[in-house]
């Protein structure tokens, strides 16, 4: 379970789609004019990721390697018409609002990163996951962007007036130019926040996993004894810890292996971006390529 | 004659009024892309106009010829990526048997092109606006055009922008989609522009 927690924080805020990794910038830019435009476009797509997903998954070992792209686009543009058919249906002023940006699902690089990225490799269950983490994290990204343009460009929110009358809004906001703008000032502070994340992890180092391991024998050996490790403080304040959950070996068994990932991902993550801008504009361009 | 000047019209307005990238937002993947140098931004260009204007003319015959007759216009999401998929694939063969130095210039562009939401766009809004075949082959073309356009005119500021000395949290994406944003506020000027 702590898997799928774990996975669906990636999606979220980690691994961005939208804000991260840069892609599906189409409906992104096109549909935020309104919040319930952008809502109704991240559900479609949501819907479409997890079914593509778990269809995909489940297919992974029919479908032959050399034409796997073009099945990938068939699946997917199968589920969008079903989407876009119950859409219209029970959906129609946010049907008649997005027009032709659901059909255009099907070419949204996200889906296509996911299939071939996750979905091709993946067990059926993490599939479905994936495409629901990569799916709220693309509705969220375009949520924050909508309530942006929305407030300043229309002084209102889900069509709800919030501004003060004095608030006179500012039309290019809603006009495609500041789809660009919002979105590039927005990637901004998501660049500063993540070099501020980086930063106070530098100076706040997590134990490392060799400190770890020590605390795993310690627990097995019901030994009461300091652990053999450099910092002799830091983990005795993790066997505390350790003894205070009920089951100790599972604790060990969970902990000190996803601290050491996560540390390896904020270094893998925050070195190159950190380091030049311009190393971090072609890693997304190549994948905007999709 | 008259259907000469309104093709006309409707092409200029394609192109300026109606840009695929700053007004629509067809495209937007391969426009942040392939942008950072002019040679590779024409490339694209010249590959999608390419595939555009073809992919306009099949996918009207086939929706008019064969989903229209049979009721399945429903499925036509589906039949249009299919027949751009095939398509792209065939343009590259041929290009590559007849004409390798055009391939030389397109062909790693080409595969990009499937997945590019401005081929599937053109193709879906020539059938809703229902225009005739000639129409549909003019309007696709001339919006490859305003696509081609867009992103040589943006390949020209990205070669400056490399020498920009930019605060750290901008550099890189950030930079990119704001000066897209100021191009596309001098596009908006254009919107005022009525054809008809």
């Amino acid at each position: 379970m702590n898997k799928y927690i774990k996975q669906l924080k990636e999606g979220i805020i980690d691994q961005n789609p939208t804000l991260v990794q840069f892609l599906g910038m189409c409906p992104t830019l096109a549909t935020t004019t309104s919040v319930s435009n952008a809502i109704g476009m991240g559900l479609a797509a949501t819907a479409v990721l997890i079914c593509s997903n778990v269809f995909i998954s489940l297919l992974r070992k029919f479908i032959p390697k050399e034409i796997r792209i073009a099945s990938y686009i068939v699946i997917i543009s199968a589920f969008v018409t079903a989407v876009e058919l119950l859409m219209k249906a029970f959906f129609t002023p946010i049907y008649d609002a997005l027009g032709l940006y659901i059909p255009l699902i099907v070419v949204n690089c996200i889906i296509l990163a996911r299939a071939e990225a996750y979905a091709s490799k993946s067990p059926v269950l993490p599939s479905a996951v994936d495409g629901l983490s990569m799916g709220l994290g693309f509705t969220a990204a375009l949520l924050l962007l909508a309530s942006v343009r929305e407030i300043l460009g229309a002084g209102t929110w889900l069509g709800i007036r919030i501004t003060p009358t004095a608030f006179e809004p500012a039309l290019i906001f809603i006009l495609p130019a500041g789809a660009f703008l919002t979105l590039g000032f927005l990637a901004a502070a998501v660049n500063r926040s993540r070099a501020f994340a980086a930063e106070y992890a530098a100076s706040h180092p997590k134990p490392s996993p060799i400190e770890a391991i020590p605390d795993e024998f310690v627990t097995e050996a019901n030994d009461t004894e300091a652990p053999s490790s450099d910092e002799p403080a830091k983990s005795t304040e993790e066997s505390e810890q350790d003894t205070s959950v009920d089951n100790p070996t599972d604790a060990a068994d969970d902990t000190p292996s996803e601290d050491a990932d996560e540390a390896a991902d904020d270094t893998e993550r925050s070195a190159p971006e950190m380091v030049s801008g311009a190393d971090a504009a072609e890693h997304t361009e190549s994948e905007d390529d999709l | 004659m008259e259907q000469l000047i309104n093709i006309l019209l409707l092409m200029l307005s394609s192109v300026l009024v109606q840009n695929f990238i700053f007004s629509k937002f067809y495209g937007i993947c391969p426009f942040l892309g392939v942008s950072d140098k002019p040679a590779t931004a024409a490339g694209m260009g010249m590959a999608v106009t390419f595939v555009i204007t073809l992919s306009s003319a099949a996918t009207w015959a086939v929706y008019y010829g064969l989903l229209v007759p049979l009721e399945l216009t429903f499925l036509k999401t589906i039949a249009f990526i299919l027949i751009i998929a095939a398509l792209v694939q065939l343009i590259e063969m041929f290009l590559k048997r007849y004409l390798p130095s055009l391939y030389q210039a397109l062909g790693i562009y080409l595969p990009l092109i499937t997945t590019n939401c401005a081929v599937l766009g053109a193709a879906l809004i020539n059938i809703q606006n229902g225009y005739s075949f000639l129409y549909s082959v003019a309007v696709g073309f001339a919006a490859a055009i305003g696509f081609t356009m867009a992103i040589l005119i943006f390949a020209g500021v990205r070669a400056r922008l490399q020498f920009a000395d930019a605060p750290k949290s901008f550099q890189g994406m950030p930079l990119v989609l704001i000066s897209a944003g100021l191009i596309a506020m001098a596009f908006s000027g254009f919107s005022g522009i009525n054809f008809f």
